[in-house]
C-alpha cells in the first residue's frame, strides 16, 4: 500500500486545498498519496480536473459528514 | 527552579513573541523565575512588507531594517547563534557554533524561505522581490525596462498571498507613469483555477485586471524557466514568452526543522488552536513554521503570537491556559500607490474585500512605520 499523507483543509479560506495539495504534492515522494480533506465541495471537481492535466493519478473522493477526502497519487 | 524558555527564530513572529513575554513576566523576569533566549540567524530585524515598495523606489532600505538588538527587550539573552539541530527528547537545542541550550518551554519560529532553485531555470532566469537582493535587481531591471511582456509568476506554498496582487496593480501604474503601458504587457500566472486562493479576493481582481488590461493565465504551475529563450513553461502544459519574468517562487520552512525530523518540508505539524507542536506539550510553534493550512503572513504570525504570549505567559504563572488561537487574519491590499483596501478573515468568519480607499492606503503606509511598535510589543 502507498505511504499516504493527510492535510486538513476544512475550513481553510487561505490558501485553500488545492493549494495545499499543491504545496504538499512538491514534498511528496512518487507514489506516495496525499489525502486532502477539505469543506469546499468545488474540491471534489477542481482536484481531479487539475491532477488530470498535470498528469498526477487520483486516487478518489468520498463524502464524511461535512466534508469531503480526496486522495491524490503523486505519478511524477 | 528557573524556567527557561527558548525562541528559535528572530523575525516578526519569535521577536513578538519574545517582547511580550517581557512584558508579561516582569516580576518572574526580575527575580530569576523565569530567562527568556533567542536564537536569531542574524543581527539585524527587517520589515519584509517593505520589500513590495522596493521595487518601485518607493521605500528606502534603510527604513526597513533595524539592530535586532534594540528591537529587543534587554532582558532576552539574544544570540546569532542559528540553530542546528532540535532535539524534542532531550529537550535542547544545539546550535552552527556548537553551543547547547536547554528549554523547559521552547518556541519555534524559523519562518520560511524562498526556493527559486527547486524550479529549472528560475535562478537564472527570473527576478523576484521576496528578499532584498532580489528587490534591488528588480528594480534595477524595472528602471532598465522600455517595454515589452512582463509575467508575473505566483507558485505554491507562499507567503504573504496578496503581495502579488499588489505588486502587478503598481507595476500597471509604475509603467504607466513612465509612459509604457501602451508599450508593455502584462500576465499574471496563479497556480489554482482562480486569480487569488482567497475566493473574494479573485473575484475582486477579476474586473480590476480586464480593466486595466491585465492579462491571466490560471492553473499556472511553473515546471521551468528557460533563460535563454525567455520562456516560462507550466506543469499544466503551457507556455508563455517573457522580456522579464517577476516570480514569487515556491517557499520552503528552516532546513533545522526538516533535519531534526520535526516537519516535512520545514513546516511543524501544529495544533491549529492551541499552536502546540502536535504531541508536544513544551513546543510551541508560530508563524510561517507551522503547517496549519491558514496564509503564511505576517498578520497570521501576530495574531497567533499574541495568544501564544497569554499562553505561555499563563502556563508561567498560573500554570493554566488563557485562550486558543481563532486563525485570525488581517491583510493590507495595496491596489496601487494611491490607494489600499483590507481583507481580515478567521477559521469561521470568511474573508470579505473592502471597497479601496485613500485612507486605507495611507494607513497602510503608517503601518509600515508603526510596524516597529508591533515587533516591540506595543501595537
Amino acid at each position: 500500500m502507498a505511504e499516504r499523507q493527510t492535510v486538513d483543509a476544512r475550513g481553510a479560506f487561505c490558501p485553500g486545498p488545492l493549494m495545499e495539495l499543491i504545496a504538499a504534492l512538491k514534498l511528496a515522494a512518487i507514489g506516495e498519496e496525499v489525502e486532502i480533506l477539505s469543506s469546499d465541495k468545488g474540491s471534489v471537481a477542481d482536484i481531479p480536473a487539475w491532477v488530470a492535466k498535470v498528469g498526477h493519478s487520483f486516487v478518489g473522493s468520498t463524502e464524511h459528514d461535512g466534508y469531503w477526502s480526496v486522495v491524490v497519487k503523486k505519478a511524477k | 527552579m528557573s524556567k527557561t524558555i527558548l525562541i528559535v527564530g528572530g523575525g516578526l513572529a519569535g521577536t513578538i513573541v519574545a517582547n511580550g513575554l517581557c512584558r508579561q513576566l516582569g516580576t518572574q523576569l526580575r527575580s530569576g523565575a523565569v530567562s527568556i533566549t533567542m536564537l536569531g540567524t542574524c543581527d539585524t530585524h527587517m520589515y519584509q512588507p517593505g520589500l513590495l515598495y522596493v521595487p518601485f523606489g518607493r521605500m528606502r532600505e534603510h527604513e526597513m531594517f533595524r539592530e535586532q538588538s534594540r528591537v529587543l527587550d534587554r532582558r532576552i539573552n539574544f544570540f546569532v547563534d542559528p540553530a542546528k539541530a532540535i532535539d524534542a527528547e532531550k529537550k535542547q537545542v544545539t546550535t552552527d557554533s556548537g553551543r547547547t541550550f536547554r528549554y523547559d518551554y521552547l518556541v519555534l519560529a524559523t519562518g520560511s524561505r524562498i526556493m527559486p532553485q527547486s524550479v529549472p531555470g528560475m535562478q537564472e532566469g527570473a527576478h523576484w522581490f521576496y528578499d532584498l537582493e532580489g528587490a534591488r535587481k528588480l528594480r534595477d531591471a524595472l528602471n532598465a525596462f522600455q517595454g515589452g511582456k512582463i509575467v508575473v509568476n505566483i507558485n505554491a506554498p507562499h507567503k504573504c498571498p496578496v503581495a502579488p496582487v499588489e505588486f502587478t496593480l503598481m507595476l500597471h501604474e509604475f509603467l504607466e507613469a513612465k509612459g509604457l503601458r501602451d508599450k508593455s504587457e502584462i500576465t499574471y500566472t496563479y497556480p489554482i483555477g482562480r486569480l487569488h486562493s482567497l475566493e473574494p479576493v479573485a473575484h475582486w481582481a477579476g474586473p480590476v485586471f480586464e480593466q486595466l488590461g491585465i492579462k491571466s493565465e490560471v492553473f499556472f504551475n511553473t515546471e521551468k524557466v528557460d533563460p535563454q529563450a525567455k520562456t516560462i513553461t507550466s506543469m499544466e502544459g503551457s507556455e508563455l514568452p517573457y522580456d522579464l519574468l517577476v516570480t514569487i517562487p515556491p517557499h520552503e520552512g528552516a532546513s533545522v526543522i526538516s533535519e531534526s525530523g520535526l516537519g516535512k518540508g520545514g513546516w511543524v505539524p501544529t495544533n491549529t488552536k492551541t499552536l502546540h507542536r502536535e504531541g508536544s506539550d513544551d513546543i510551541f510553534v508560530v508563524g510561517d513554521t507551522t503547517n496549519i493550512p491558514i496564509s503564511k503572513a505576517g498578520s497570521t504570525a501576530h495574531f497567533e503570537a499574541d495568544v501564544l504570549i497569554d499562553n505561555l505567559a499563563s502556563l508561567v504563572q498560573e500554570g493554566r491556559w488563557a485562550r486558543e488561537y481563532d486563525g485570525k487574519a488581517f491583510c493590507f491590499i495595496e491596489t496601487g500607490f494611491s490607494t489600499g483596501t483590507y481583507v481580515w478573515f478567521n477559521y469561521k468568519t470568511p474573508p470579505t474585500v473592502a471597497p479601496p480607499s485613500q485612507m486605507l492606503h495611507w494607513f497602510k503606509l503608517a503601518y509600515n512605520r508603526l510596524y516597529w511598535l508591533s515587533a516591540r510589543g506595543l501595537l
